[in-house]
């Protein structure tokens, strides 16, 4: 099936503004680190939400919640360790 | 199979809190979110905190925000949840609810990265508020008055900026000038890009001022700045001529004052002397002090260290920022202070406080400033400090809290009634063992030995006007005896009262006379001491009296009622006669209601099983207006009048009605309303309370009418905040009681019991359960019941902890170092113990419970095994665990050999840690023989495994453990345990186990359960069955030989059960399905097990148990939570029912959404789609609805409003 001009430029519009609008939209070139700093992000920002999953883990800890929160933010920065090097092709 | 899901203890924990002028008028109030809850909180005039309002709102409530358009007299609260609204709520005193006055939609539900909710700021002077997101998005809404004086809201205005993490925001005071929010930010972007890490090292957290132009309705970023790295939160400081506007960033190690055009005034918070030098100090939380002339703030540390924060400023310019020591308090999750000089301390765990300042710490002490502040070469020079004894503040009142439930069982111990919840609760040094039982706490005032055996006790008032009782009236089996009640209560022998002679009635008749009713006639005290005195015809004698101020009826043996009224002069007249066919078994007369001449309603029980209500009108005198027969025969009657209300203090719209309850001789208590002009009777209830047939008496509460009930234990039947609650009372078996009110006690309850007197209060109305708590010393992990001796054996380990002998010895060394010397140290003994939570008063230099154990490296573990008796709360041994080892699990065995008995294996680990990669230096499982009578542990031995046992279980004479992916069995040797064999096909960590004939059933942390099973011919263990889903089990338990239920990290609770003909064909197969084991598919077994029951509970469930609360109830799955909640879990047993009960949830669901805008059905189903449950807790909210709506719903169920609530009362006596 072939498509017109105009539906593939309406397609990749759509995907380039969901990207734009929600962080997180995968694109096909989306490698493994992106995904996963990705992924890791979103449960951190979810275990600062969810107030009892908070709890859960500064008991676990022995840390105070505050402190559980704010490592779990500062976490949000580099959550995967160091990028890969880029190929430069 | 259908669950009927129900909160029984709503959670203690706090998320956080906003304190202001909620109600309006001068008193201040306190709404503070529990996560699914919305509580109002108010301290009374005694300082005692008192829940005014308490809502669910089916959402997990992250943020709160009080704000106050000027000129209002009232505050405003917003609320961010996970609903993807920003609501803002105004508390309606008429109706006692909080209404939705705004809902705005902004994105989508959950707790997501870039969907606000998670920060709120609203600018001091109520003209806008910013909702914000972890990530990227800000949204500002403005905040306006239309025409009618009504909040008005704005579309919202964006502020978004991508891959930025928020930290923190605030409203800036600037006066009427443009509304400012500021943020710390954190910009990624280049971070993720720059594979060298050149860039994530210079990555700098920014301070950010938004502007929102009024005129322009535009949100412009007006200045940013980079700040300290270490940085967490912003607090306002006063502007606008009361201060110089501006923030206070706090960062770890610092508070820095910040302002747009202004440098920087930095000063270091002071250190706890002890802590390692790893640590850094995090501010965790802050309040702000206003007045017109001073301000200061209140921040607090993650050790829990209060510092008060002032600015010396001159006009804006800030000179000097200075910090000194304020007081040690338990970390709080959030603090308030009211402007009536309390403080309200909310905990991250364990109860909640509220202080009264007694100083603003204006005394001496330590204090680090900007003016001082060093820096050498190593950074800036810190300022130590030592946690002293409260200074500043006292504490009044607490509020309880179970956070952190850690373990939970349900047992009867105690051999009472009913059985009771054995709950680890807390962390640390204020970790607790509750004992909790349903019902309310009393507070015994008095009790006093009387020379015989007592059959009734009355209270009676000299006069209508009296606000306290004047005499205490006791009837014995052949004499009265009268006490005065004064400041002591001693026996009169003037007061007029026949003293020879048994009591059938003590009462105030009129306004100011005295009536005594014994079998052989009544006796009627004149105020100025005449007595007339009423003889029973004949031979007769009256056997039963009802009463009230200005009516009396009497029953003679043989059946005849005579009616005796109040005339004018205040002489007792005889009326009218009446005979019943039988002996009159008891017999009832309403008060007189308000304003009218005489109650229209005489209630008779007999003993052929029928009550009877009949006229005392003129008109119609002693016709029967109406019969009920009942099942058995009547004990005990009380006419309680509800009087009309229209909301208020407590509780929702009702018409005044009557209500009818009996008592019946099989222990039932039957309850139905009485028709207020015809008598008829409609809508009964019945409940069992007891072994012996309820007596009923009226009381009062919070000055409302009220019924106690004795039966084998005292109920309470009251109204609270709309709902009628009948609860029992924790307290013994009561004969006779009267209502009791004097100088020392207001609302009091006099009552008789075996030869004593008495005298008690009812606390903490409203509450399920009352409890008992015995401290420990370490964070509860687990504990197991000795089955034998029916002692506790509780396990408790803390990271980051020292011992206590190592404690024992720094504290000796810094007493010393204070020169407290030889004085100290007796009472550092009970210290090992931190002590009880009550005696504040003792001068102890450092107790741990208020202070918290001194922070060690986190390599460390502190732990210990306690065999604890309930039955005093006494340890009877405490093991301290010896080089850096931690207990995990615990379990009684045991073994085929029959030469030890039962056994305590302990699974530990040594030197655990968790970052930066989960290790551990080796893991034992230590095994303790019982010795004194199961009060003492006595090693046996100690066998090294390869990772920590995080599960441990009792098998065939064997003992299972879990050991990271490996389900083991062992043998006991005489060195050591033996493996007798071994599965390693787990997929991650095994986390407990549980047993059935020969299946075992395994959770694992990530992957559910798995269904085993061991064959003792071959030594083989092996999984035949698992789940599909994974889920990351946080509790676990053991329903029948296919089902299991658990509870994941998530919050939701979940059962499966293995297919019917799977389970038979494994059980019939010779093999026991282990040929097809050898085919499982892709690593899993070869067969599944199906979810049959699905339900999002919103908080992290850490125990399940299936028992039963109350004595011939349902059995229910109950369940702990993190937060502090206990709720219970009850199969329906008949089709009606869930038919009944769906219908009405999906009425609810869509005439009543939740308070905070978050679907209610898309809450329950949250993580999976909510099966075959139905939300009671939403079903409970029925009678909070306006009269129409209830009846709208009521038609369309084809019931009537009083049925519906029948119906939820009845399920929830099923329950509890």
């Amino acid at each position: 099936m072939d498509l017109k001009a105009s539906d593939r430029f309406n397609i990749n519009s759509q995907l380039e503004h969901l990207q734009a609008k929600y962080v997180g939209t995968g694109h096909a070139d989306l490698n493994r680190f992106e995904w996963a700093v990705n992924i890791q992000r979103d449960s951190y920002a979810s275990y600062i939400g969810h107030y009892p999953i908070l709890a859960y883990f500064a008991v676990a800890e022995n840390e105070s919640i505050g402190r559980e929160r704010y490592n779990f933010m500062q976490k949000m920065l580099m959550p995967c360790g160091l990028p890969p090097e880029r190929d430069e092709d | 199979m259908y669950l009927y899901s129900l909160t029984l203890q709503r959670p203690g924990g706090v998320v956080c809190a906003t304190n202001g002028n909620f109600v309006g008028g001068k008193t201040q109030e306190i709404v503070v979110a529990r996560g699914k809850t919305l509580d109002l909180l108010r301290p009374d005039e005694s300082g005692k905190l008192q829940t005014v309002l308490s809502v669910e709102v089916f959402g997990a409530i992250r943020s709160l925000a009080q704000f106050r358009l000027t000129g209002s007299q009232k505050d405003y609260v917003v609320v961010g949840s996970d609903s993807g609204r920003l609501v803002i709520l105004e508390y309606s005193r008429e109706r006692n609810i909080f209404h939705k006055v705004h809902q705005e939609t902004f994105g989508k539900s959950g707790c997501r990265r870039i969907v606000p909710g998670q920060f709120l700021a609203v600018d001091p002077k109520g003209r806008a508020v910013m909702a914000a997101a972890c990530e990227k998005q800000k949204l500002v809404y403005v905040l306006n008055r239309d025409a009618a004086a009504r909040l008005t809201i704005s579309s919202p205005l964006e502020a978004h900026k991508t891959h930025t993490i928020t930290y923190s925001v605030i409203g800036v005071d600037c006066g009427f000038d443009n509304p400012v929010f500021a943020a710390i930010e954190l910009d990624y972007s280049e971070a993720d890009l720059d594979p060298t890490g050149q860039a994530a090292a210079d990555a700098q957290k920014h301070l950010t001022f938004y502007e929102l132009d009024l005129g322009l309705n535009h949100v412009s970023r007006k200045w940013s700045e980079p700040v300290d790295n270490g940085a967490n939160l912003l607090v306002t400081v006063p502007g606008g001529g009361d201060g110089p506007s501006g923030v206070l960033v706090c960062a770890e190690n610092f508070v820095i004052y910040k302002n747009q055009g202004h440098p920087d005034v930095r000063a270091v918070i002071p250190r706890r002397a002890d802590l390692p030098a790893e640590r850094g100090v995090l501010v965790v939380s802050a309040a702000t002090h206003r007045q017109k002339s001073m301000f200061f703030f209140l921040l607090q540390t993650e050790y829990g260290d209060i510092f008060k924060v002032t600015l010396e400023h001159e006009g804006d310019r800030v000179s000097e920022l200075k910090i000194k020591y304020f007081d040690t308090i338990p970390v709080t999750s959030s603090m308030c202070v009211l402007k009536t000089g309390f403080l309200f301390a909310a905990s991250e765990f364990g109860n909640h406080a509220l202080y009264q300042f007694q100083a603003i710490g204006e005394a001496e002490d330590v204090e680090a400033s900007s003016a001082t502040l060093m820096e050498t070469e190593e950074g800036f020079q810190p300022v130590f400090f030592q946690p002293r004894g409260l200074k500043n503040l006292v504490r009044i009142d607490q509020v309880q809290s179970l956070m952190p439930i850690m373990d939970m069982k349900v047992l009867n111990l105690f051999e009472e009634e009913t059985p009771q919840v054995f709950t680890l609760c807390g962390r640390g040094p204020r970790s607790s063992l509750r004992i909790l039982r349903p019902g309310l706490a009393i507070n015994e005032m008095a009790v006093s030995q009387l020379p015989g055996t007592p059959s009734a006790v009355w209270t009676v008032k000299k006069n209508v006007t009296d606000e306290f009782d004047a005499y205490i009236v006791v009837s014995f089996a052949n004499a009265t005896l009268v006490l005065s009640i004064g400041e002591t209560i001693e026996e009169v022998s003037d007061s007029g009262f026949l003293d020879t002679t048994p009591s059938l009635s003590v009462s105030l008749l009129g306004d100011d006379s005295l009536m005594q009713v014994h079998p052989n006639g009544i006796r009627h005290i004149r105020e100025d001491g005449r007595i007339n005195e009423w003889k029973t015809p004949g031979k007769k004698t009256i056997v039963k009296v009802g009463s009230n101020r200005l009516q009396v009826v009497i029953a003679l043996s043989g059946g005849e009622l005579i009616y005796f009224e109040m005339d004018m002069t205040g002489q007792l007249m005889e009326v009218e006669k009446h005979e019943m066919p039988g002996d009159v078994a008891c017999l009832d007369i309403a008060p007189v209601p308000e304003g009218r001449q005489r109650s229209r309603f005489l209630a008779v029980g007999s003993y052929d099983n029928t009550i009877r209500i009949l006229s005392l009108d003129p008109d119609d005198c002693m016709q029967i207006l109406s019969v009920q027969s009942v099942s058995s025969p009547p004990e005990s009657l009380l006419l309680l009048e509800v009087q009309a209300s229209t909301g208020g203090e407590d509780g929702a719209d009702h018409p005044a009605s009557v209500f009818l309850n009996a008592g019946l001789q099989n222990g039932v208590l039957f309850r139905t309303v009485v028709d207020m002009v015809t008598g008829q009777l409609s809508d009964t209830r019945s409940r069992f309370l007891g072994l012996r047939a309820p007596k009923l008496f009226s009381a009062i509460v919070r000055g409302r009418q009220a019924m106690l009930c004795l039966s084998s234990r005292p109920w309470l039947g009251y109204i609270h905040q709309g709902h009628f609650l009948l609860t029992p009372l924790s307290y013994e078996t009561l004969e006779y009681a009267a209502s009791f009110s004097s100088d020392q006690c207001a609302e009091g309850v006099v009552a008789v019991a075996g030869e004593a007197l008495r005298i008690f209060t009812i606390e903490r109305l409203g509450e399920t359960f009352n409890e008992t708590v015995v401290p420990l010393r370490y964070t509860p992990r687990k504990f197991v019941l000795q089955p034998k001796r029916k002692n506790l054996i509780i396990i408790e380990s803390d990271q980051g902890a020292f011992t206590a002998e190592e404690r024992e010895a720094a504290r000796k060394e810094c007493l010393e170092a204070a020169g407290m010397g030889e004085n100290g140290s007796a009472n550092n003994g009970d210290q090992m113990e931190n002590g009880d939570g009550d005696d504040e008063e003792k001068e102890d230099a450092l107790s741990d419970e208020q202070y918290g154990y001194p922070k060690a490296e986190s390599e460390k573990w502190a732990s210990c095994i306690r065999v604890l008796d309930p039955r005093t709360g006494n340890t009877t041994c405490l093991l301290e665990l010896q080089d850096n080892e931690a207990a995990f699990s615990v379990c009684t065995v045991n073994f085929h050999d029959k030469e030890y008995g039962t056994l305590l294996a302990v699974g530990t680990a040594k030197g655990l840690q968790f970052w930066p990669k989960k290790s551990v230096a080796a893991g034992f499982i230590h095994i303790y023989r019982f010795v004194e009578e199961g009060k003492s542990l006595e090693l046996l031995h100690k066998t090294q495994v390869e990772g920590v046992p995080l599960a441990l279980c009792q098998f065939q004479g064997r003992l299972l453990a879990g050991i990271g992916p490996i389900l083991r069995l062992y043998d006991l040797g005489k060195k050591r345990l033996l493996r007798k064999c071994e599965n390693k096909l787990f997929p991650n960590t095994i986390v407990s186990i549980h047993t059935y004939r020969d299946r075992i059933y395994v959770s694992d942390i990530q992957e559910s359960f798995h269904y085993c099973k061991y064959r003792r011919d071959e030594n083989q263990l092996y999984i035949f069955a698992d789940d599909s889903v994974p889920r990351w089990l946080t509790a676990s338990h053991h329903i029948d030989f296919d089902t299991m239920a658990g509870a994941d990290k998530f919050g939701n609770v979940y059962f499966v059960r293995l297919p019917q003909d799977v389970s038979d064909e494994i059980e019939e197969d010779p093999t026991g399905g282990k040929i097809k084991w050898e085919q499982g598919k892709l690593n899993g077994a070869p067969n599944k097990v199906e979810e049959i029951v699905q339900f999002h509970v919103g908080d992290v469930v850490t125990c399940l148990q299936k028992s039963s609360l109350i004595p011939g109830g349902g059995e229910c799955v109950i369940y702990g939570t993190v937060m502090g909640s206990v709720g219970a879990l009850l199969p329906f047993n008949s089709r009606e029912d869930v038919d009944f009960f769906s219908h009405l949830e999906m009425h609810m669901r869509q005439e009543h959404p939740p308070l905070c805008g978050r679907d209610h059905m898309a809450f329950r189903s949250a993580y999976f789609p909510v099966k075959d449950v139905i939300d009671g807790d939403l079903c409970e909210q029925f009678p909070t609805l306006p009269p129409d709506l209830q009846r709208k719903i009521s038609d369309e169920l084809d019931r009537t409003p009083g049925e519906i609530l029948k119906k939820l009362e009845d399920v929830r006596n099923r329950i509890i």
